[in-house]
């Protein structure tokens, strides 16, 4: 069954990109929400490399370990989520850059 | 099969009198003196009965020796040694007449300590006693008992260590219980001594290590005669050294200064100890060694020499004694030469039968002497309540005394304060008397069939021995004459010997056992019969090579020469008679001096004061040694250790070392500095890395970003 398909080369460059986009939206965003945003991207991006990988090796490993990733995301988020709602009761802002009490 | 199991009973002669002391340690405090020397006297009693099933058992077995395997001790390299017990004919005769006699010397040992501690009412020091005669039981059977030199050697020390807590018993008084420091100096005394003996068995019992590797009697014996035909010096040097062993402990010359000092002890423990059993280790070792000494003849002579010379030697020094156990202690030295005389010419069945009946005799002489001694001391006390003649102090233990006749403090052991003893205390006379003639060799008495036995021994192979034991025979006769007539006969020359009286039935009882054994001791080995010989043939090989002998030593009625009896029983006899013409028919009266002086001037004061030896040692050993010690204390250790080592090298380099230190201010300048530029350090460090901490989020983001990058980095260029 030669079916032509893209190959797997381009799947790593889309993941890549995503990657570097999640990793550069967690660094200069100062909201939150979208942080939270660019950190699904780049598990997204993982979970890419990893269904292309499985697609790609005829494995079925790859494909359950994006399911784990995509549980731990939406664990993550909830608990994220919820952290962000106590941070705004106490300071009224969720700005990131005000989250310095800890400065040394 | 039955025998088996008797003969696995033995390791009991040494436990039981371990329980025994156990008991009276844990629960004698709460026990009564007669509870307390009932269970002793059990211990040592049971043991005696083990003995005897052991007898039993070896007899029904022909007398096979039989090694029972107790325990592993030692595994060291080549070095095995194990505790094993050892039953054969010999070693079952030594458990029979330590464990025997030593019963009855405990029996005898409830009275006289009650006695002795009556005036004190100290009954820890009577549990005490009892503790350390059991021990000494148990070591005794430890080293008759052991199946190797090394065992034997464990028993060796263990007796010598009982010998010397018994003989400084009363360690803080003399013997006339004045506070002194007397009767712990004759226990040093014993115990140095013996240690110098110690020290040539230790270096014997090396070389054997050295020669066979092994220390059990088999392998020894079974390799010596190969090693004697390459090289007989070290069967010679171990058997010499052995020799130094054996005159330490059996108390012949030149070790044999001891003795007279360890009377410094109860009379029990004189009897026991120091007439009986302990001192006959060294016949014994003699005895058991026997497949070495027949290898070197010159050992053999060796022995046989130091043994006739200290027989005469010790038996002429008893003849100038008045105090009644120094004249029975060097009775027993002599007695002992004539058994190490016996064992070293080869006649060990002579020597190791004299053993036996001079365990008899000589035990009931002591503890007979003992109580006479008690006798007096009751005379004593009697009067001192009862008005009349005071003298001061009273007595915890009677004992030997100086040699000088004490004005202000009577002395019950004195035989010049005796006299006349014979009417007050008769049981004692009769039994005295019994012990007398059988040392003296009266016919047909034991000390007669034993003595002449090694008579015979010595005239067939050594003459010179024979000479020098004859002689000493005719003297061991006149002293005990003079003894006798001394204490028992004439008038009282001291108001305590007028009011002397019996010794209670716990005294006597043992008394006349052991005189019963005196008396009849010599049935053991009878002339024809021979029941001892054939005993002991199973392990001593008789090694009877049959020499050239004058016709009038040839002559046998079965084993006895009837010249050579006749002679010893004439000259003893001619001894006795001496004695009562000087003694006897002129008793001595109160104050005089002692008639012999007058007839042998010099010579008798040569005897009396024992060929001042105990003064060359002190001169030649004691005070070179005090010197070099004084020597070592005062300038080695104390002008050049303490005072130039210590004070002026140590001490002084470190005060001006601590002098520079502080004038160079290096506390401060040196040391502060390195601490507070440490702190510095710290501040300066955690100043600059606390801007890294910078409260941004994102910042932090990077970091972790940034970390992640140089890690995978890492692992992919590496």
């Amino acid at each position: 069954m030669t079916v032509q398909t893209i190959p797997l080369s381009w799947y790593l460059a889309i993941s890549a990109l995503l990657f570097i986009l999640g990793a550069l939206g967690v660094l200069i965003r100062r909201n939150p929400l979208i942080i939270f945003m660019s950190v699904e991207l780049m598990l997204n991006a993982a979970n890419l490399v990893f269904v292309a990988f499985a697609r790609s090796f005829g494995v079925l490993t790859g494909q359950i370990f994006v399911f784990f990733v995509m549980t731990v995301s939406a664990a993550e988020v909830a608990v994220g989520l919820a952290l962000i709602i106590i941070i705004f009761r106490n300071k009224h802002s969720i700005d990131v850059d005000l989250m310095n009490s800890l400065k040394g | 099969m039955e025998n088996s199991g008797l003969f696995s009973l033995v390791p009991l002669i040494v436990f039981l009198p371990v329980c025994g002391l156990l008991v009276n340690i844990i629960f004698g405090g709460r026990m009564n003196e007669k509870a307390i020397g009932a269970v002793a006297s059990a211990a040592s009693g049971l043991a005696f009965v083990v003995a005897g099933l052991l007898g039993f058992a070896l007899w029904a077995g022909r007398g096979e020796a039989v090694v029972v395997p107790f325990a592993d001790w030692i595994h060291i390299g080549d070095l095995n040694v194990a505790w094993n017990f050892r039953v054969d004919s010999l070693s079952v005769l030594m458990m029979l007449v330590v464990s025997g006699v030593g019963t009855l010397i405990h029996i005898y040992a409830i009275g006289y300590m009650h006695e002795d501690v009556r005036f004190k009412n100290d009954t820890g020091r009577y549990r005490r006693f009892f503790v350390f005669l059991n021990l000494f039981i148990a070591m005794m059977m430890i080293l008759v008992s052991g199946d190797s030199y090394l065992m034997l050697f464990v028993g060796w020390e263990g007796v010598g260590l009982c010998s010397f807590l018994l003989i400084g018993f009363w360690y803080d008084m003399d013997t006339l219980g004045r506070p002194s420091f007397a009767n712990s100096n004759a226990a040093r005394k014993a115990f140095i001594t013996n240690r110098i003996g110690d020290l040539g068995f230790l270096l014997a019992g090396f070389t054997m290590f050295w020669a066979f590797k092994d220390l059990s009697f088999a392998g020894v014996f079974g390799g010596a005669e190969q090693l004697a035909s390459i090289s007989p010096g070290v069967i010679l040097f171990i058997t010499l050294f052995l020799l130094v062993g054996v005159a330490g402990k059996s108390a012949q010359l030149p070790l044999y200064v001891w003795l007279p000092d360890a009377m410094a002890g109860p009379t029990p423990v004189s009897a026991l100890i120091h007439a009986a059993t302990m001192v006959t280790a060294g016949v014994y070792l003699v005895a058991r060694s026997a497949p070495l000494y027949t290898l070197v003849p010159q050992a053999q002579s060796v022995v046989a020499l130091v043994g006739g010379i200290t027989a005469l030697f010790a038996a002429t020094i008893a003849v100038g004694q008045y105090d009644i156990k120094k004249v029975l202690a060097y009775s027993t030295i002599s007695q002992l030469g004539f058994m190490v005389a016996a064992v070293g010419m080869g006649a060990y069945v002579a020597g190791m039968f004299h053993l036996v009946t001079h365990a008899f005799f000589k035990a009931l002489l002591f503890l007979s002497a003992g109580s006479v001694i008690l006798g007096l001391e009751r005379g004593h006390h009697q009067l001192a309540h009862h008005g009349g003649h005071a003298s001061p102090t009273p007595h915890q233990d009677p004992h030997t005394p100086g040699d000088q006749h004490a004005e202000d403090v009577f002395d019950p052991g004195d035989m010049r304060n005796m006299g006349g003893l014979r009417r007050q205390m008769p049981v004692t006379f009769w039994l005295y008397l019994i012990g007398t003639l059988a040392l003296a060799g009266i016919f047909p008495l034991a000390g007669f069939w034993s003595k002449d036995e090694i008579l015979l021994d010595a005239a067939k192979n050594f003459p010179l021995v024979y000479i020098l034991l004859t002689a000493a025979a005719f003297f061991t006769a006149f002293y005990m004459g003079r003894q006798v007539w001394m204490v028992w006969f004439g008038k009282p020359r001291h108001p305590a010997a007028e009011h002397a009286q019996e010794s209670p039935k716990v005294i006597t009882v043992p008394l006349m056992v052991l005189a019963g054994l005196s008396l009849l001791g010599g049935a053991l080995n009878l002339p024809y019969v021979h029941t001892l010989g054939k005993w002991l043939e199973h392990t001593i090989a008789a090694a009877e090579h049959e020499v050239e002998v004058a016709p009038w030593l040839a002559v046998s009625w079965g084993g006895l020469n009837p010249f050579v009896a006749l002679l010893s029983l004439a000259l003893a006899l001619v001894a006795i008679f001496i004695a009562w013409l000087l003694y006897g028919r002129k008793p001595l009266a109160e104050g005089q001096k002692d008639p012999l002086k007058k007839l042998l001037g010099p010579v008798f004061t040569v005897f009396e004061r024992k060929y001042w030896v105990d003064e060359a040692y002190w001169a030649v050993f004691v005070d070179r040694y005090v010197d070099i010690a004084r020597f070592l204390a005062n300038v080695v250790d104390g002008r050049f250790w303490h005072d130039f080592i210590h004070d002026r090298v140590i001490a002084g380099t470190y005060n001006w070392l601590s002098r520079v230190v502080l004038d160079l201010h290096v506390d401060q300048q040196f040391i502060d500095a390195i601490a507070n530029g440490l702190g510095r350090l710290t501040t300066r460090i955690s100043a600059s890395l606390r801007r890294l901490q910078n409260g941004f989020v994102r910042s932090y983001a990077l970091a972790v970003l940034a970390g992640v990058v140089v890690i995978l980095g890492y692992l992919i260029l590496k």
